[in-house]
């Protein structure tokens, strides 16, 4: 116990915990996404997945709480850390220039907050059903038609691709920092590690960003 | 040529310090940023002003003291270079050129252009050392290393220990000059034996001088005069990681 305390207490074993959870929360949006892309095969699809994922209620509970858990983690570590990195600067530079750091790298809070924005808001627009009161009459598992409604309102999508476009941002940097936070990134890899955060990035974006386009094209409709 | 110098000047540690614009006239391209200082501060003292404070010893790029931020760049725009070897040819006539010490709550200002480094001594007393019993001098082909470690240990023990990492970093993290040290001792099969508890101990005595931690954003490899690689800092994380696994048993 004292040896994982004071292996999370240092700055090199709290990033390895923010990788960790990185790659468990990168697994979750591909199997969401996934899922997702059911819309694609229409409405019958969609909710009959929906409905399979709520009969295993007791598997679902088991990783809804590891997902929670692993994202709370993620977040705490990164408001630690990022509190440390600014105390560890007291007076700034009139003048910086930045030579090879990429904009995502140095704008990894301001994109990680808003995808946790997007995430709370998501909950309690589907999940919770606060902001939407109309869609708790629809009956427990019409998950296609809340999805086509919700992005009838042009705010909701902005806000989705906005959340979207940010998380591409978030990852393009974070798929690499977290092989090399973990000491993997070395030698051949790395041109490898490289094209397959960009890849990854890029893919879950347009994954995620295809749905509501093709609600605007009305390739998908009521 | 002429150029324009914006200075930090800071009487003290703990005195308020503010950015000061002086005229460089008559200065060689062929001078070095260092001897353009000296002229700078010749012209100063002769006007019964107080010399420009800046740290510089070897003047040959070797001993790590020379540290300034130049225009915003650490060692100043040219690659894999110090500011000692850094020359005036390298601007151009008429410029603006910005100077400022290494910026980090583990490098407090001393005065003017100087820093106190002598948390990396701190660092470097924690672990960065190979324990062995002193006496006749070992034969120096005795133990056979592999022709791809001893070059990967001589890369890492470039690292002069002048703080260009920190003072680029947005986070003023020490990491390239840690796991520089790391890898240049663990790489070696005198030095591997103690690799566990030299990284664990690096690392604390690296946090408690407050340093930042690494966010990866390369910054510090794009700056280094001596090009040490950010591949040594994933060295440095897998020691770390199998240091604390090995704790755990
Ligand atoms: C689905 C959600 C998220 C995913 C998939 C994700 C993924 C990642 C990954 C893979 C890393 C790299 C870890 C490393 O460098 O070792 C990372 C770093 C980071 N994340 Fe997230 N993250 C998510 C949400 C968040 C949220 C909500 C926040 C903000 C509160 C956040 C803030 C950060 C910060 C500050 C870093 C470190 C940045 C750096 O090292 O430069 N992330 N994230
Ligand atoms: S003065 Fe020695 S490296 Fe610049």
């Amino acid at each position: 116990m004292t040896s994982i305390s004071s292996f999370y207490r240092s700055s090199v074993g709290c990033k390895m915990v923010m990788a960790l959870t990185g790659i468990g929360l990168v697994g979750f949006l591909c199997a969401h996404l996934a899922g997702n892309l059911l819309v694609f095969k229409g409405p019958e699809a969609l909710n009959h997945y929906a409905r399979t994922l709520r009969d295993y209620l007791p598997i679902l509970w088991v990783l809804r709480v590891g997902l929670l858990a692993m994202f709370v983690l993620h977040i705490v570590s990164a408001i630690r850390l990022t509190q440390l990195n600014r105390w560890a600067r007291p007076v700034a530079y009139t003048n910086k220039k930045n030579v090879r750091s990429s904009l995502s790298s140095r704008t990894m809070m301001l994109s990680g907050l808003v995808v946790l924005s997007f995430v709370l808001y998501h909950l309690a627009h589907l999940t919770f059903r606060w902001t939407h009161p109309e869609f708790r009459e629809l009956g427990e598992f019409d998950v296609y038609q809340m999805l086509v409604m919700s992005f009838h309102s042009p705010y909701v999508a902005f806000f989705y691709c906005l959340s979207i476009v940010l998380l591409m941002s978030h990852l393009h940097h974070g798929i690499v920092s977290l092989f090399q936070s973990l000491g993997l990134y070395h030698g051949g890899l790395q041109p490898v590690i490289r094209a397959a955060g960009a890849g990854v990035s890029v893919l879950l974006a347009m994954g995620f960003l295809s749905i509501p386009i093709a609600i605007f094209c009305g390739w998908i409709g009521l | 040529m002429n150029v324009r110098l914006h200075v930090w000047r800071q009487q003290s540690a703990n005195a308020p310090g503010k950015m000061v614009q002086y005229e460089a006239t008559d200065i060689s391209p062929t001078m070095s940023f260092l001897e353009m200082l000296d002229l700078v501060n010749e012209g100063l003292v002769a006007k019964g002003e107080e010399p420009i404070a800046f740290d510089h010893d070897c003047r040959e790029g070797i001993c790590g003291t020379c540290s300034l931020m130049i225009n915003g760049v650490a060692h100043g725009p040219n690659e894999a270079t110090t500011s000692c070897q850094l020359h005036m040819r390298s601007f151009h006539e008429g410029q603006d050129i910005y100077i400022e010490p290494w910026r980090a709550r583990a490098f407090p200002v001393i005065r003017d252009l100087v820093t106190d480094r002598s948390a990396f001594d701190r660092i470097i007393q924690a672990g960065g050392f190979v324990s062995v019993n002193t006496g006749g001098v070992p034969d120096a082909n005795a133990i056979a290393i592999p022709k791809p470690d001893a070059e990967a240990a001589m890369d890492a023990a470039a690292c002069i220990g002048c703080g260009a990492c920190v003072a680029a970093c947005k986070n003023a993290s020490a990491m390239l000059f840690v796991s520089a040290k790391v890898s240049h001792l663990s790489l070696l099969p005198q030095g591997k034996i103690e690799g566990s508890r030299r990284a664990t101990a690096m690392v604390a005595q690296m946090d408690l001088e407050g340093f930042g931690s690494c966010t990866n954003t390369q910054e510090c490899e794009a700056v280094c005069p001596k090009e040490i690689s950010v591949a040594s800092i994933a060295r440095l994380n897998r020691e770390f990681l199998k240091a604390s696994v090995e704790s755990s048993h």
